[in-house]
């Protein structure tokens, strides 16, 4: 499958629309605060329109992810090509695209996410320009990421978001801006550290032979994917050897703390609370996923003997991220912060499902990935909306919302009870798929981690009831409703919720082929 | 004879013309007399020509007079870079306030300028031991006087003097480890020494300490830990163009010296680590001394900046840390490794000069130097804010920056060596060196500014400096094809 615009492939369009509406913005003088707002908003409407585009042009039976001939809206060139010399071989680095069904739904949600964080946005009076600048820049990282299929060029785009991020959080964030950003920052940094030494690792035990009989060291992900192309005696060549675990274990832990698993979590809180609303929304609703994602495209299939032998430990930690999570969510008197737990704790159900190595359980993962993506980005502009109005946001601080902004309340109600897992609602189906694939692999883990569902629902029911029931405070009584912008954020996010709780069928589809040729992959590589 | 050295003049074409320089520089400034700071266009000239002969030797693998020097690619790669350095120190020098206070010894300034370049040439190609030392000793000496050319200000002849007991200190160790060598080995050149150790010494001993002394000799003048306590005094001392070249140029001469000698004398050519190296290794493990004091570096000055509140010392320390980066490719006897080095130099030149001159500018405009009074400055001046930004991430190691392209070779060579430890070490510097390269881009940015303080502006020659080392440390990070192309093709050294 391939669609250009203007010669240009359209994953590239995708990536690099963000950079254009950067230098746009850039020239943008900023005083006109409007114009600004309005370019962000048109790159990633139109950033949006094209990942609607590839959706229903993305064939659903094409198996991807080590199959290079299958993957969809590849663009592939030579980008660093250095030609060899007799004391080293070939220096190659790919510009290399292309979705396949891990990534599709990735691709997706990271558009939306990106359109709904500008309109959430536009309350942002505080050095516009520089804002949405920062903003597009991380745009082009996120969906980069999801595109990439050469590790360096993956890596590059994983690195890129750091930045724009720890200005974003530092600069517009709360009381606590500072310390938030920079431990954010230090986290993520440690992991690319390690991700970068596992990569060249990598980089120099593979080499294939090209058509010119070449022996040529690359970074392309799918060649790592094949063992036959570890050269013998190089560090990571062989199965289930130290060295290997090493490098499992490095990429892991780079990996655990974008998710973030526990015990890498404690960075999460702190960055949620003190961000801007549209930047936790970005948090939750796309990076997290990323560590999820870079397991599932890097971890899983390069490293297949370190995933099998450490499927309990990946388990084990999901567990504990599920409870944890949930108990430490419900601990929380601010609502911004129990929110941030409770991702924790969805992440959880993530890793648990992918780990084991079960088609449905990963088809779960993935499904939750997005779900949660969907979910806790409402949640986040539910909080947000609360705040702009009350500068508010502990749990104790409101009551009887319900009756003065009814459909603010029934927003959040559907959001809240997505997040819990009622059946009908998108999260029920992910959450259940997950379990379910879980429970084959390993059974006392995944009972241990359906408390966590139970803790879930106290939390969601007594936020409610803190938040929503109860007698309505006297100065918030002149609360207004959601505004047109905000019912504008909301509706597309509830469609989706809604939709994919009654007929998940189609988002499963997209995915069932990709992953399952994963699994078994692993499964027959690993083992 | 006659031929060879009338060849050999013509392949020396580049230093001559720096030395017609350095004379013009002088005439110069006896004949503009008040107007003197015009020199530095003379010398401007003077190094663009010497830019253009630099690059007609591309490509010659030769010998000059009687292997006193070598004109090789490597040498030219070195030299491309040396003179660069030395166009963007002049610029520098045009715009620092330090040195306009001080303009009436400006002329001389500019001469002793070119007599450093003009020793750092002769550096990246002697292959004579004793015009190793010669070209040594006319890069330092220079280089004490320019430590100390603010000469009122009693920190900079305080950083002039600690710079000469250091240097002296250091010239002794290589100069006596030269002569142990000579002894040894009874050559005077670095290919005889190769072919006295592949034929086998007798005195072992003797040859470990010449070994050692060689290696502490270069380590004070490539600022190793524990031989780099004079650097963050002299580089805090001096005025900071001076600070800028001791920390690019003159590093990146040391470096060129140091691995051309241990190249040529220790690694035996063709096909490297097997046959007489084994042979050296067994006497004096020099490789495993080198990557010792290589991670020592790394760790040791990343961890000291954590401290400093100049930002002077500030990058001082990470100047030696990178020296630590760079010296683990030459423990690892590959030609990988030693392009990995080069690749590195070329880059940090640029990065480490862009980070320097945006601190010539702090103290231009606001007179401090202080990591405290950066608080802001990017609200004052984003375009400066983001400059410095963009030179300290890429000293960090982000990318897309050359910084990132640069420790992805040195690391990769690292491990494709099988040197896991010494990359383990490298890697725990990188998440170190980050804590401080950042705490400068929070003062910048994270801070605002006092409502005192007004907005901070550039004038346009300080913005086209600064944009021409921003594209270099920008475009190097997405397409650095050409710098590793360049640097692949200049490990090939005359003799190998």
């Amino acid at each position: 499958m391939e669609f250009t615009i203007f010669g240009i492939g359209i994953l590239t369009w995708l990536v690099f629309l963000p950079i254009v509406g950067m230098l746009i913005v850039l020239l943008i003088p900023g005083e006109n605060k409007k114009a600004i707002r309005w370019t962000a908003a048109g790159v990633t409407g139109l950033q949006l329109v094209l990942a609607v585009v590839v959706l229903a042009l993305f064939d659903r039976a094409a198996l991807g992810i080590n199959d290079a001939s299958s993957f969809q809206f590849v663009e592939q060139f030579e980008w660093i090509i250095v030609e060899a010399v007799p004391w080293v071989g070939k220096i190659e680095i790919m510009y290399f695209l292309g979705i396949d069904g891990l990534s599709v739904l990735m691709v997706l949600l990271t558009a939306l996410i990106s359109v709904i964080g500008v309109i959430s946005s536009w309350s942002i009076e505080k050095m516009v320009k520089g804002y949405f600048a920062l903003y597009l820049l991380l745009v082009t990282g996120m969906m980069g990421v999801f595109v990439a299929l050469d590790f360096f060029l993956f890596f590059i785009f994983w690195e890129v978001m750091l930045l724009p991020m720890y200005f974003l959080i530092g600069m517009w964030g709360g009381p606590r801006r500072e310390y938030a950003a920079i431990k954010f920052f230090i986290y993520t940094f440690v992991g690319g550290v390690l991700m970068l030494l596992v990569m060249l690792a990598l980089y120099f035990s593979v080499a294939y032979t090209n058509d010119a009989g070449e022996q040529v060291h690359t970074f392309n992900l799918l060649h790592m994917m094949n063992s036959a192309n570890f050269v013998e005696g190089s560090i990571l060549y062989g199965m289930d050897t130290t060295w290997r675990y090493v490098a499992w274990v490095a990429l892991f832990i780079s990996f655990a703390i974008k998710v973030p698993l526990f015990p890498f979590h404690t960075w999460l809180p702190d960055a949620h609370v003190e961000a801007p609303t549209p930047i936790s929304v970005i948090l939750a609703g796309v990076l997290l996923k990323l560590g999820t994602y870079g397991m599932l495209r890097i971890m899983y299939p390069i490293l297949p003997d370190g995933t099998v032998y450490f499927m309990y430990l990946m388990a084990f930690l999901g567990m504990i991220s599920i409870i944890y999570g949930a108990l430490c969510a419900m601990a929380q008197t601010d609502f911004k912060k129990l929110i941030a737990y409770s991702s924790i704790s969805h992440m959880g159900i993530v890793m648990l499902g992918m780990a084991s190595l079960t088609n449905q359980g990963t088809v779960g993962a993935v499904l939750q990935m997005f779900n949660h993506g969907t979910i806790t980005a409402m949640l986040f502009l539910i909080v947000g909306v609360l705040y702009d109005r009350t500068g508010k946001r502990g749990l104790y601080d409101f009551g009887g919302i319900a009756n003065q902004m009814p459909k603010y309340t029934g927003i959040a109600m559907v959001a809240m009870f997505a997040a819990l897992g009622l059946p009908g609602l998108s999260g029920f189906v992910s959450e259940l798929f997950s379990f379910l694939g879980a429970f084959d692999a390993f059974r006392w883990i995944t009972i241990i981690s359906v408390i966590g569902i139970v803790l879930t629902a106290a939390y969601v029911l007594w936020t409610i009831q803190r938040v929503f029931l109860g007698e309505l405070g006297d100065e918030h009584k002149s609360l207004a409703d959601l505004t047109g912008r905000e019912l504008l954020m909301f509706v597309p996010l509830l469609i989706i919720v809604i939709l994919l709780g009654v007929y998940p069928g189609p988002a499963i589809e997209l995915m069932n082929t990709s992953l399952s040729t994963l699994v078994d992959f692993v499964n027959v590589a690993g083992r | 004879m006659a031929e060879h050295i009338i060849e050999s003049i013509f392949r020396f074409l580049p230093e001559i013309a720096l030395t017609v320089t350095l004379l013009a520089a002088i005439v110069a400034d006896v004949i503009l007399k008040e107007r003197n700071r015009n020199v530095a266009w003379v010398v401007l000239a003077g190094l663009v020509v010497t830019a253009v002969l630099v690059l007609r030797q591309a490509g010659w693998n030769e010998s000059i007079f009687s292997d006193m020097l070598a004109v090789d690619p490597f040498a030219v790669f070195f030299k491309m870079l040396l003179v660069v350095a030395g166009l963007f120190i002049v610029l520098f020098s045009v715009k620092s306030r330090e040195l306009e206070l001080n303009s009436t010894r400006i002329g001389e300034y500019y001469m002793l300028i070119t007599g450093v370049i003009l020793g750092m040439f002769l550096m990246v190609g002697a292959t004579n031991l004793l015009m190793m030392y010669l070209a040594f000793e006319l890069t330092s000496i220079s280089s004490y006087v320019l430590a100390g050319f603010v000469k009122n200000l009693r920190r900079s002849a305080e950083a002039s003097m600690k710079y000469i007991i250091f240097g002296s200190v250091s010239s002794g160790f290589l100069i006596y480890g030269i002569s142990l060598l000579i002894g040894v080995t009874g050559a005077v050149d670095i290919y005889g020494v190769r072919d006295a150790l592949q034929a086998g010494v007798e005195q072992t001993s003797a040859l470990y300490v010449a070994v050692i002394m060689i290696i502490v000799g270069f380590s004070y003048k490539i600022t190793v830990v524990p031989f780099h306590f004079w650097a963050p005094d002299v580089y805090e001392g001096a005025p900071v163009t001076i600070t800028t070249f001791l920390a690019t140029a003159s590093k990146i001469a040391g470096f060129a010296m140091m691995i051309r000698f241990f190249r040529i004398s220790f690694m035996e050519s063709g096909v490297l680590s097997i046959g007489g190296v084994d042979g050296m290794l067994a006497i004096v493990p020099w490789n495993m001394i080198l990557a010792v004091l290589a991670a020592f570096t790394m760790l040791g000055a990343n961890l000291m900046a954590l401290w400093q509140e100049n930002i002077k010392r500030l990058l001082a320390y990470s100047s030696i840390a990178h020296a630590g980066f760079i010296l683990m490719g030459l423990a690892l006897l590959t030609d990988e490794g030693i392009s990995a080095m080069l690749i590195y130099l070329a880059i940090y030149l640029f990065m480490n000069m862009g980070a320097f001159y945006v601190v010539m500018i702090v103290a231009n405009k606001l007179e401090t130097e202080q990591i405290s009074d950066y608080e802001g400055l990017g609200h004052r001046s984003p375009f400066l804010g983001v400059a410095m930004a963009i030179f300290l991430v890429a000293l960090a190691g982000f990318p897309p920056t050359a910084g990132f392209i640069a420790k992805v070779y040195i690391f990769g060579a690292t491990i494709s060596a099988g040197w896991i430890w010494l990359v383990a070490a490298a890697g725990l510097a990188t998440m170190i060196s980050l804590f401080y390269y950042i705490r400068v881009v929070r003062n910048m940015f994270l801070v605002a500014p006092k409502e005192t303080d007004g907005p901070v502006t550039l004038d346009r020659g300080s913005m086209a400096i600064l944009i021409a080392l921003l594209i270099p440390v920008l475009l190097l990070g997405v397409w650095f094809t050409p710098i590793v192309t360049w640097a692949r093709d200049a490990v090939i050294m005359f003799g190998m």
